[in-house]
């Protein structure tokens, strides 16, 4: 059944279009890809799917509910997660700090307590163990590797429990041991039942990883299918190497 | 009604020396993402040296500033390179302060060199005035005016006309791709600091020819002009001169409407209600959504 | 974070509550009353502009609104001098805030680097209309506070340093439990990225506001105390823009977003100003030498005292992982260069 979904979206940005009539469904469970080569719309589709972006036309729905332009913090408590392809930390916090901004607790009582409660500081680090980056909680963000800020965005999205994420170029600019570390975390949570979407150029990472991949071309989708289907496709092929 | 349009005219008039005065502020804004709270000073110091090449040199006001002009400018560019440009952190907030220091300075020392007294030029058409319609016009104000009709007409072609123009655009747009390119920003940095000084010892002469000063009149100034800059849009040179001439043209209606006390009052309250529904200015731009 | 042990805090405090006693000397006297009242308005505009980022260069705006509603209240009420006056400064921070709630909500509206500018004109907003609301602020002319008369000259800055003390007291107490709690997390988050934080649920609005309105109410306390203190008030000095730098400089100075920067700042330079008001007498002749000193303060100690020293501590610590360099936390620094490039040594730490 289709988790997430966006149904004909149009989106222009002054003179140019950057979706023309786009439409992509994100199965439950599935990890699906999204590839395209550059200025297919791929980042200003999901902008518009977790409400960085407004739509000129067209309509987002996740779980059957619209979503349609909705704000990106209601998006994220509705349970869909993003990372950014320039990965967005907070520099000057800490790495648990990090992770606690994330944990947004319910009521005015929660903002005044101490900012970690005891079982807000065991989730996080259980997830900065799953990422990887314990021992390191006590470090200003900034200080970390590229790729370890990645994993550090990656765990505090996963701090909500979403159950749908959206990863813009997680592989990007990473080395292939992070690529296989990544491939496995991933996979660990699809089996716990996380949707997942990502945006990538690296083929490899694609193919190896989704079980689905949908190709963009000039703002719209052009095919959409098993990784092994959607490679021979003629029309992808002309799409990366054509004029 | 009569009062009104004379009200009008008054206002169009002198909005032109704010506009001088406030293009300067919000190309260095633009251009470099700071803010030159400095300018306020820099415009009195512009006052001051005209009057004296005026008293002690007998050099025309509007010639004086064919020495003034370039005087500043290299002030202007001298004062980026030695104090802004080293700012490496915060600039926005940083520039802040650092241009309110040397506003300071230049406060202090022209006080110290000229006193707290005010300080009125003169010239023939500062003291007389020509006739229009039923009511009197200082010739100085037509002249102002022509001067700032001059200054915007050639900073608009220089930046739509000449290579340094286009240089100077692209920074403003995008100054990582503008360096990318081969634009030296830095050096347009500190021409365009330069330029706004300038600008301002324009505004300067033209200010002091219609209204008394002293060194204090500083904070009057930089108060209007961020004020105009803001409801024009920060980096918006044409909401420089819309807002410029605007704000001054809505205070000298209400001086003669309501009453001159308030009309200051009233330049301001009109900011406050502009951000209340439009939080970037009439031309700014709403910070985007990041990626 | 913590610079100085609980113990070394109390004999601080010791020092301070005791200070008097220690150094009977009205003018030390003066100049230290003044000094807690400008360390509590900064660590107050620090808790709002240092956490958040947003940087305020026009609270002193509140400072005026404090001092005119203590002076007015004053009048009005028929309060005499002595202890009662004290008892209106939670009032006259009460009033700050009801005027900062809507100069807040509107000022936020706009981005950073508007809203600073946004903050100086809503300043000379409030000065204007010190000059020109006649009737009730006495315009031009002033206004006069109750004298204590019975006060004598040696005793006279006693209860204001002690009252100065508390609302300091008061305001580092505020600003450390903010730093300690949710909500100062999702300031500090708000300064880091606040499309993000917003993006993950962090109420901004509210909570920006919240701040900005908290160091109103302190810059109103202190407006309150300091026109008492100095027994009379006219609009340019109330509402004075020196006041506004004074504070975002000292702040600096300490270290931004800093526990203990604003009150080294406040201790450094109120003594600094004073000493350059009384040598240098000539008006034009210290306006300079304040240029020249924020410059070199600008220039020379961009990151502030506290975050530096930390950075030396740091720098001899052992690090894990592939660290950059013992950049200090708080109050920024330079960026790290290599941010987007491909990862370098292997998988995660």
């Amino acid at each position: 059944m289709s988790l997430l979904q966006a149904t004909a979206v149009r989106k222009a940005f002054g003179g140019v279009v950057a979706l023309d009539g786009c439409s992509i469904t994100v199965e439950k469970g599935s990890l699906t890809g999204l590839i395209g080569p550059n200025g297919s719309g791929k980042t200003t589709l999901f902008n518009v799917m977790t409400g960085y972006e407004a739509v000129d036309d067209g309509e987002v729905a996740f779980d059957g509910k619209r979503i349609t332009n909705a704000a990106p913090e209601r998006v994220f408590q509705l349970g869909i997660g993003r990372t950014f392809q320039l990965t967005r930390i907070f520099p000057r916090l800490t790495v648990l700090e990090n992770m606690h901004v994330a944990a947004q607790r319910q009521g005015l009582g929660g903002l005044f307590g101490r900012w970690s409660s005891s079982k807000e500081h065991a989730r996080a680090l259980e997830l900065l163990e799953f990422v990887g980056l314990t021992r390191l909680e006590d470090v200003p963000a900034r200080n970390l590797s590229y790729g370890q800020k990645k994993l550090l965005e990656f765990a505090y999205v996963l701090v909500a429990e979403p159950q749908v994420i959206l990863l813009d170029e997680p592989a990007g600019g990473v080395n292939p041991t992070m690529i296989r570390y990544l491939t496995e975390r991933i996979r660990a949570l699809n089996e716990l039942g996380v949707t997942f979407l990502m945006v990538e150029h690296n083929m490899e990472f694609v193919m190896g990883l989704c079980d689905r991949v949908v190709v963009m071309n000039h703002g719209v989708t052009i095919a959409d299918g098993e990784p092994e289907a959607v490679r021979n496709d003629p029309r992808v092929l002309e799409a990366y190497l054509g004029a | 009604m009569h009062l009104i349009l004379d009200a009008i005219i008054t206002g169009v008039l002198s909005g032109g020396i704010y506009v001088l005065m406030a293009l300067g502020l919000t190309l260095i804004f633009g251009v470099m993402d700071i803010i030159n709270v400095g300018q306020g000073a820099l415009v009195i110091l512009g006052a001051y040296l005209s009057y004296l090449l005026q008293q002690q040199l007998h050099i025309d006001l509007f010639v004086g500033l064919l020495i003034t002009m370039p005087v500043m400018f290299a002030l202007g560019v001298g004062l980026e390179i030695a104090f802004v440009r080293p700012i490496r952190w915060e600039r926005t907030t940083l520039s802040i302060l650092v241009t309110f220091a040397i506003a300071l300075l230049i406060q202090g020392a022209l006080s110290l060199g000229f006193s707290s007294n005010l300080v009125q030029m003169h010239a023939w058409y500062v003291d007389r005035s020509f006739q229009i319609g039923g009511f009197y016009l200082a010739w100085v104000y037509v002249f102002d005016f022509l001067l700032s009709v001059v200054l915007v007409i050639g900073l608009y072609l220089l930046l739509n006309r000449t290579k340094f123009g286009a240089g100077l655009r692209a920074s403003m747009q995008n100054r990582t791709a503008a360096e990318l390119v081969g634009i030296d920003v830095e050096r347009v940095s500190a021409i365009t600091f330069g330029i706004g000084v300038a600008l301002a010892a324009a505004g300067g002469m033209a200010y002091g020819a219609t209204s008394a000063f002293n060194p204090n009149s500083q904070y009057d100034l930089i108060s209007r002009l961020l004020a105009i800059i803001i409801l024009g849009g920060m980096g918006s040179l044409r909401g420089a001169v819309v807002a410029g001439l605007g704000m001054l043209v809505i205070e000298d209606v209400t001086s003669v409407v309501w009453s001159p006390v308030w009309a200051t009052t009233v330049f301001y309250m009109l900011l406050v209600a502009v951000l209340v529904f439009r939080p970037q200015g009439i031309f700014g731009q709403l910070a985007g959504r990041r990626q | 974070m913590k610079v100085l042990r609980p113990a070394s805090l109390l004999v601080l405090l010791a020092l301070a509550v005791t200070f008097p006693l220690l150094f009977p000397n009205p003018a030390v006297e003066q100049v230290a009353v003044l000094t807690l009242m400008f360390a509590a308005a900064v660590t107050a505009w620090n808790a709002f502009s240092g956490y958040s980022g947003y940087i305020s260069i026009g609270h002193a705006a509140y400072f005026g609104i404090g001092s005119y509603a203590v002076a007015i209240l004053c009048q009005d009420w028929h309060v005499p001098g002595g202890w009662l006056p004290f008892l209106l400064l939670p009032l006259a921070g009460l009033i700050a805030v009801v005027f900062a709630i809507p100069m807040g909500w509107v000022a936020l509206r706009t981005r950073r680097h508007t809203f600073v500018i946004v903050t100086i004109a809503m300043f000379f907003i409030m000065q204007l209309m010190a000059y020109n609301l006649r009737s009730v602020t006495n315009g031009s002319r002033g206004m006069s506070l109750p004298i204590p008369v019975h006060w004598s000259g040696a005793f006279y800055d006693i209860p204001f340093y002690y009252v100065g003390l508390a609302v300091l007291l008061l305001a580092l107490l505020v600003s450390w439990w903010i730093r300690n709690s949710k909500y100062g997390l999702g300031l500090l988050a708000i300064r880091d990225d606040e499309d993000r934080a917003r993006g993950l649920g962090v109420r901004t609005g509210p909570f920006k506001l919240t701040a900005f309105v908290t160091a109103a109410f302190f810059f109103g306390m202190v407006g309150g105390l300091h026109a008492y203190f100095v027994e009379s008030i006219f609009p340019s000095f109330a509402f004075d823009p020196l006041n506004d730098l004074m504070v975002a400089l000292m702040a600096f100075l300490g270290g931004l977003g800093t526990l203990a920067g604003p009150v080294l700042g406040a201790v450094i330079l109120v003594p600094a100003q004073q000493y350059f008001t009384i040598e240098f007498g000539k008006p034009g002749f210290y306006l300079m030498i304040y240029g020249a000193m924020f410059l070199a303060i600008i220039l020379l100690l961009p990151q502030g005292i506290i975050p530096a020293l930390r950075a030396r501590f740091q720098r001899s610590e052992a690090l894990a992982g592939p660290l950059r360099g013992a950049d200090a936390d708080g109050a920024g620094g330079a960026a790290l260069a290599g941010d987007g490039e491909a990862e370098r040594g292997g998988g995660p730490a």
